[in-house]
């Protein structure tokens, strides 16, 4: 049994169309490397459900997206990802603007094959206007009490970032959170990872950090060997985000031609020249992570 | 305790602000913003030693974490608090957050998401992020460093991100909780929606404002508090706490022009 694959095959086996997770949040641990290959490729129409960073904005840029389900779409010292304002204030682009609970609510019930979950969050707020899908149900118990019935989130596929992997699919997570990528993996069809380091045995390699694995193997479809794929966000405990270049690509945003300008320089030429032309990847991995 | 004479409205805000988590016990006390987050520690290195603090990222914090670079000082977590367990304590009940809304309304109900219509903003903002969930499950206080018409409209906010005293929103069977607001902290002043029917009513007025002014600056009504009275000066002990938690005086750029505690007479 071997997973691993490029990322081009991995692109390959998406459909335009699907409903596709990325795990992480905001600009930390986003599966960077199979978004630039989504951008070089000629896939659309995407439904993007997300804890979104630069990757939203990437994809709404590229015109890639029908359909945005978030719950907040931020760059943090950016606190508004720049193209997905724009793609918000042309009114580009259907949304479903959730709590930030719901959506993980969502993903929850998915992973649990349920069609929904109860919860308080979202009533009486204008999520309810504006995402006139979601329905309310009444507890059968005693208390009788109306709640909204969070309906679940299924994804054909999800992207996730990690920090090693090996070829069975096994995967291990560092770093202080590990977000919702437990739930994103759970609800989707097919899981492909992006990891720091493929290695040929983690049970062998790195048997001390088994609580660092987010999901079971049996969940993972590929994984694709990316060293410093998540730049420019943040990898936990290789690499810090890199504010200069999600500045230098935010500033692209109010410019004309602005996106075609940052693709052609960063992104067209593959991942190679994609490190060449951020600084290389030394510059990279030397990158601090960020301190509250 | 001494007050301090020479101190700038931000240290007088973070002390009134400070005062929204007396008596709440052992809860996840969350500031977010710069004057807030000084605020909560504030609070628990003073009156609210059982507050729980975290440090911004996944861990729970015994000692109030300074702003701006860490430099040589280690992390020193009491406990682990990734977001999953933010939403478990969200959900629980046991949080109060002092949050920064971009409008609040007569309802206490708060503007995060976006400026205009929603499905075409004018301005998009942060979405409605956990406001939704934390206005229906904890308590919350709010911040606002620009008190005026817009951020405190006479209609309702454009957006209803946070929920407040508004029936109508409702679902007609919903069993409501009673929406827990604290205290609202400007640059002009002190309220909360403690009146009769849940009114605005102003509790204390920065030095040098007069009730009027708040009232020409705020798009809905306000009664005057009972108790109506001068917002407390910082004492040097506060002062010195404060400095304490913001060494780079991040504080200072917050408040437009960073004006001092008291007008010059």
């Amino acid at each position: 049994m071997n997973k691993e694959m490029d990322a081009k095959s991995v692109v390959a086996q998406l459909r335009d169309g699907m409903t596709i997770g990325v795990g992480g949040w905001g600009p930390r641990r986003k599966p960077m490397a199979l978004i630039r290959e989504i951008l070089r490729s000629d896939l659309k129409d995407l439904t993007v459900v997300a804890y979104g960073g630069p990757e939203i904005g990437m994809l709404c840029a590229a015109g890639k997206v029908h359909k945005l389900v978030y719950g907040f779409v931020s760059l943090d010292a950016i606190p508004i990802e720049p193209y997905f304002r724009k793609a918000r204030e042309a009114g580009a682009v259907e949304v479903a603007e959730l709590d930030e609970g719901l959506l993980l609510l969502g993903l929850q019930a998915a992973g649990q094959r349920l069609p929904f979950l109860p919860t308080r969050v979202g009533l009486g707020s204008d999520v309810m206007t504006y995402n006139p899908c979601l329905k309310t149900v009444r507890s059968p118990y005693e208390d009788g009490e109306e709640l909204l019935a969070m309906k679940a989130i299924c994804l054909d596929a999800a992207l996730i970032h990690v920090s090693r992997s090996d070829r069975l699919g096994n995967t291990q997570t560092d770093g202080p959170d590990p977000y919702f990528d437990t739930l994103f993996a759970r609800a989707a069809d097919r899981v492909f990872v992006t990891a720091e380091e493929v290695v040929d045995r983690i049970d062998i390699s790195h048997p001390h950090l088994a609580k660092n694995n987010l999901f079971e193997r049996a969940l993972v479809t590929g994984v694709v060997s990316a060293p410093l794929g998540a730049h420019p966000t943040t990898s936990h405990d290789s690499y810090g985000w890199d504010m200069a270049h999600l500045k230098t690509y935010g500033a692209s945003a109010t410019e004309e031609g602005g996106w075609k300008r940052y693709f052609d320089e960063y992104i067209a030429g593959g991942e190679e020249s994609y490190f060449d032309r951020v600084g290389g990847r030394a510059h990279v991995s030397a990158l601090p992570i960020p301190a509250f | 305790m001494t007050n301090a004479t020479d101190f700038s409205l931000a240290e007088l805000v973070i002390v009134a602000a400070a005062e929204a988590w007396r008596g709440d016990g052992e809860m996840l006390a969350t500031g977010i913003g710069p004057l807030p987050r000084i605020a909560a520690g504030l609070a628990k290195l003073t009156f609210a030693p059982g507050l729980m603090l975290t440090d911004g990222e996944a861990y729970t914090v015994e000692e109030p974490i300074p702003l701006g670079p860490r430099g040589d000082h280690p992390l020193m977590p009491s406990g682990w608090m990734p977001y999953s367990r933010i939403f478990d304590s969200v959900w629980s009940g046991r949080r109060h957050a002092m949050v920064t809304p971009v409008q609040v309304d007569r309802f206490a109900q708060a503007n995060i998401s976006a400026l205009g219509d929603f499905r075409k903003p004018k301005v998009q903002m942060l979405g409605v992020r956990g406001f939704p969930g934390n206005s229906v499950c904890h308590k919350n206080s709010m911040f606002l460093p620009n008190h005026s018409k817009r951020t405190f409209p006479e209609a309702e906010v454009d957006v209803v991100a946070s929920v407040g005293h508004n029936p109508s929103r409702w679902p007609l069977n919903a069993n409501r909780k009673p929406v827990d607001i604290g205290i609202v902290v400007t640059n002009l002043c002190v309220f909360d929606y403690n009146g009769p029917n849940h009114a605005a009513q102003v509790l204390s007025l920065h030095p040098g404002v007069t009730f009027e002014e708040v009232q020409a600056q705020t798009g809905f009504p306000l009664l005057r508090g009972p108790n109506m009275h001068v917002s407390a000066a910082p004492s040097e002990e506060q002062l010195a706490i404060i400095r304490h938690l913001d060494p780079s005086q991040i504080r200072a750029s917050v408040i437009k022009g960073n004006p001092p505690g008291q007008k010059a007479a």
